[in-house]
């Protein structure tokens, strides 16, 4: 809602204001007042709301599975345990599906990605503003809730995956297969330079896609749903438009929440299989 | 919008929880997955073999019924030979017992015949000797025509 104080651009970049937590200009360790502030905190700074958020999620998830993983019983299970052994079995088939090698890491990572994932857009489905504006009825002045828009958990968690898949060619192949990998393909020995150029961009572009495609795809989402939201404070006739185009969007997005998370981790598992695969 | 030690943090958390995943979820989820899977692959095989038991045991049911049926109707039919042959044995018995007691009468009517035409021919003989006596009075010697009287008897 754009109350009469805020005007769209502000209420805009409020909802974009992550809550970090870095050294403030005046030299004192603390939460940035703004933007501006943020951006001056630099690499070591934290953004506390994606992060916490994120972590939350991530104990909702663990916490969830590892209770019906310890009470788990081989008769006919009921209700939660059913749903976790759904989820298990889907990952474990696209796992079975994609990837050839064996590794125990790869399922529990997969199962890992999807759930979080999805767990970490689907707060994108709570209205935009309930989640700030509780925040700041705590006295926080900003709070981001979806951690999926935030770049930062993207990417932490792609880099993670660049560096199994770099770990994993190197373990399977050896160091001097990983770098002939890089180095010796496509055009054999005497296009080094372009195989090294080319298997480089190939190799840098997983994690980055992986990041992005996740950041974008959440990022446009909640920047519909801000846009949407905006719509509220201008009048009852566009105020019920925007309620429908929200309710809309909202049963969209719930295809893009999962989709992106099973993306997320199909890649993942392909690309750790292109790890482990040995090319002669 | 700024990257940040969120990255380091966002990638420690995710080393954290797919270790935690891989050590206490995955496993005893997925090993009673399979634990169950056996478990109904088993039930299914036992089912399918207590089928083809049942199959087998309806079939040996149906070839017993049908033997005992033929056997019953062997039976039957044995009997039933069995029975006209006795009936055919008496029949037969009893013509021969019908045969001997005749034959028996007949003998025995045979030798009332001989014996009264033996008793006859003795009593004509003596008429006979009576009424010569008669005729010839005393002048036939008893004695001395024994032999004539005898073969007169004879041939009587």
């Amino acid at each position: 809602m754009a109350t009469e104080t805020l005007t769209s651009s502000e209420y805009i970049r409020h909802h974009l204001t992550n809550l970090t937590y870095g050294k403030l200009p005046g030299g004192d360790w603390g939460i940035a007042q703004n933007a501006e502030q943020a951006k001056e905190m630099g690499f070591w700074a934290i953004n506390l709301d994606t992060m916490g958020m994120s972590i939350l999620l991530g104990v909702v998830f663990l916490a969830l599975f590892s209770s019906v993983a310890r009470s788990v019983r081989q008769g006919v299970p009921s209700g939660l345990q059913n749903f976790v052994e759904l989820m298990v079995e889907f990952v474990e088939n696209s796992v079975r599906g994609s990837f050839n090698g064996r590794n125990p890491l790869v399922a529990p990572l997969a199962l890992t990605i999807f759930t979080w994932i999805f767990l970490m857009n689907l707060v994108d489905l709570v209205p935009v503003d309930w989640i700030p504006h509780l925040a700041i009825a705590l006295g926080v002045p900003f709070f981001r809730a979806v951690p999926s828009t935030d770049p930062n958990i993207t990417f932490g968690m792609s880099l993670d995956v660049f560096a199994m898949v770099v770990f994993y060619s190197i373990k399977v192949k050896g160091l001097g297969g990983f770098l002939g990998e890089l180095s010796f393909q496509p055009f054999g020995k005497i296009g080094l330079p372009a195989n090294l150029f080319l298997e480089g961009v190939n190799l840098i572009s997983k994690p980055v896609s992986l990041a992005l495609r996740l950041f974008g795809n959440m990022y446009a989402g909640e920047m519909i749903f801000i846009l949407i939201a905006i719509m509220f404070g201008a009048g009852i006739g566009i105020g019920v438009f925007g309620g429908v185009l929200q309710w809309a969007w909202a049963v969209f997005h719930v295809l893009i929440v999962t989709l992106q998370a099973f993306i997320f981790m199909t890649l993942t598992i392909v690309y750790l299989d292109m790890a482990h695969q040995e090319h002669h | 919008m700024n990257i940040n030690a969120t990255l380091i943090g966002q990638s420690i958390t995710f080393f954290l929880f797919v270790w935690f995943c891989m050590k206490f979820i995955w496993p005893p989820i997925v090993q009673a997955l399979d634990a169950r899977k056996k478990q109904i692959a088993d039930g299914l095989a036992a089912g399918e073999r207590g089928r083809q038991e049942l199959e087998l045991a309806t079939r040996r049911a149906t070839s017993d019924l049908h033997e005992a049926k033929q056997k019953a109707s062997e039976i039957i039919a044995q009997a039933e030979k069995r029975s006209s042959q006795i009936v055919d044995e008496a029949k037969d018995t009893a013509r021969a017992e019908a045969d001997r007691i005749i034959a028996a009468a007949q003998a025995s009517v045979a030798q009332e015949v001989v014996r009264a035409r033996e008793a006859l021919r003795v009593h004509v003989a003596e008429l006979a000797v009576a009424g010569a006596e008669r005729i010839l009075r005393r002048e036939v010697d008893a004695k001395v025509h024994a032999d004539l009287l005898t073969a007169i008897q004879n041939e009587l």
